[in-house]
C-alpha cells in the first residue's frame, strides 16, 4: 500500500524535523524528493541520506520571486511535480497587543502567501497530468487558536480557506488538496518552549505525550497516495486528542 | 480551412469530447460544447502549447468561441 513510484513530490521546509520526516516517508515510498528550505546544510545531509532520487532545492519563502521560480526548478529537477508539501512555517510569537506590522506579515507571508504561490506554480503540470496531489501542513491553532499566536494562528487557518478552495476548483482533475494540522509535535520549534510550558501542554494532550514528526510524515504519505484519491478539501488532525475536530 | 484551425478544432474535439461538425466558427465553448470555466482555461493553455504562444489573461477572457480562438491565434503566431 502507498506506492509512490514514478512521484515527484516537493517538500517545503526539508530541513526542518517535520519536514525531514516527511520527505523520508515519500522517498522510502519510492517517490523522487526535492528538498526545499533556507538552510543548505541540513538539506544536503538530508539528501545525501537519501541518496538517488532527492534534490535540493534551497529557497527563501519570504522573496515572492524566489517561491515562483520553485515550482519551475523543480519541474526541471525532477521532471514534474506531481505531490507538493508545503510544511514551512514560522513563527514570531507576541502578545496581540505588542504584535508588530512586520511580525504578522512575516508570518503571513512565508506561512500563507508562499503557499498559495507554490500551489499556484503546480497548477498547471498537475492539471495536464490529470492528476497532483497538494498537502499544505497546517496547525492545531489554526482551529483552535492560541495565545501568542495571532499571526501564527491566523496563517494556518488561512491556510484551510485556501486548501478547500483549490480542492473544489480542481476535484474534477484527479488532483486533490487536504491539509494537516499537527498537534504538540517534538521539533526544534517545540524545543523553544520552557519546561513549564511543555508540562502545561502535555495535561491537555489525552495521549500524554507529544507527537513524532513521523507521525505527520505517515498522515501526509497517506494523503499523498493514489489509495486517498476521493479525500479532498479535509482537514486531518493529528493531535494525540488535544483537539477533537 | 486553414492549418491555424484545423489544429485548434483538433485539440478543442480532444479535450471537450464533442462531435467535430459542432465546432462552428461562432459554437460558443461554454454555451455550445459544454466547457466549464476551468475547460476554458486548460484549452488556453493546450493553444499556447501547440502554437508556442503567450495568451495573456485578459486576453484569454475574450475568447469565447471557436473562431476567436482562431482569429487570435493566426494574429499572435
Amino acid at each position: 500500500m502507498f506506492d509512490l513510484t514514478g512521484k515527484n513530490a516537493l517538500v517545503t521546509g526539508a530541513s526542518g524535523g517535520i519536514g525531514g520526516a516527511i520527505a523520508k516517508a515519500l522517498h522510502a515510498a519510492g517517490a523522487t524528493v526535492a528538498l526545499s528550505g533556507t538552510r543548505v546544510e541540513p538539506l544536503e545531509a538530508l539528501a545525501a541520506e537519501l541518496g538517488e532520487r532527492a534534490h535540493v532545492l534551497p529557497c527563501n519563502l519570504s522573496d515572492a520571486e524566489a517561491v515562483d521560480a520553485l515550482p519551475k526548478q523543480a519541474v526541471e529537477a525532477m521532471g514534474g511535480v506531481d505531490i507538493l508539501v508545503n510544511n514551512a512555517g514560522i513563527t514570531r510569537d507576541q502578545l496581540f497587543m505588542r504584535l508588530s506590522d512586520q511580525d504578522w506579515d512575516d508570518v503571513i507571508n512565508v506561512n500563507l502567501t508562499s503557499t498559495m504561490r507554490l500551489c499556484r506554480g503546480v497548477m498547471r503540470p498537475m492539471m495536464k497530468a490529470r492528476w497532483g496531489r497538494i498537502i499544505n501542513i497546517g496547525s492545531i491553532v489554526g482551529a483552535t487558536g492560541n495565545p501568542g499566536q495571532v499571526n501564527y494562528a491566523a496563517s494556518k487557518a488561512g491556510m484551510v480557506g485556501l486548501t478547500k478552495s483549490i480542492a473544489y476548483e480542481v476535484a474534477s482533475r484527479g488532483i486533490t488538496a487536504n491539509c494537516i494540522a499537527p498537534g504538540f509535535i517534538g521539533t526544534a520549534m517545540t524545543d523553544k518552549l520552557t519546561d513549564d510550558q511543555k508540562s502545561g501542554t502535555l495535561a491537555q494532550i489525552p495521549a500524554g505525550r507529544m507527537g513524532a514528526p513521523d507521525e505527520i510524515a505517515a498522515a501526509v504519505l497517506y494523503l499523498a497516495s493514489n489509495e486517498a484519491g476521493y479525500t479532498t478539501g479535509a482537514t486531518l488532525h493529528v493531535n494525540g486528542g488535544m483537539a477533537m475536530l | 480551412m486553414s492549418d491555424v484551425a484545423d489544429r485548434v478544432k483538433k485539440i478543442v474535439v480532444e479535450h471537450l469530447g464533442v462531435e467535430e461538425d459542432k465546432v462552428t466558427e461562432t459554437a460558443s465553448f461554454i454555451d455550445d460544447l459544454g466547457a466549464d470555466s476551468l475547460d476554458t482555461v486548460e484549452l488556453v493553455m493546450a493553444f499556447e502549447e501547440e502554437f508556442g504562444i503567450e495568451i495573456p489573461d485578459d486576453a484569454a477572457e475574450t475568447i469565447q468561441t471557436f473562431g476567436d480562438a482562431v482569429k487570435f491565434i493566426t494574429e499572435a503566431a
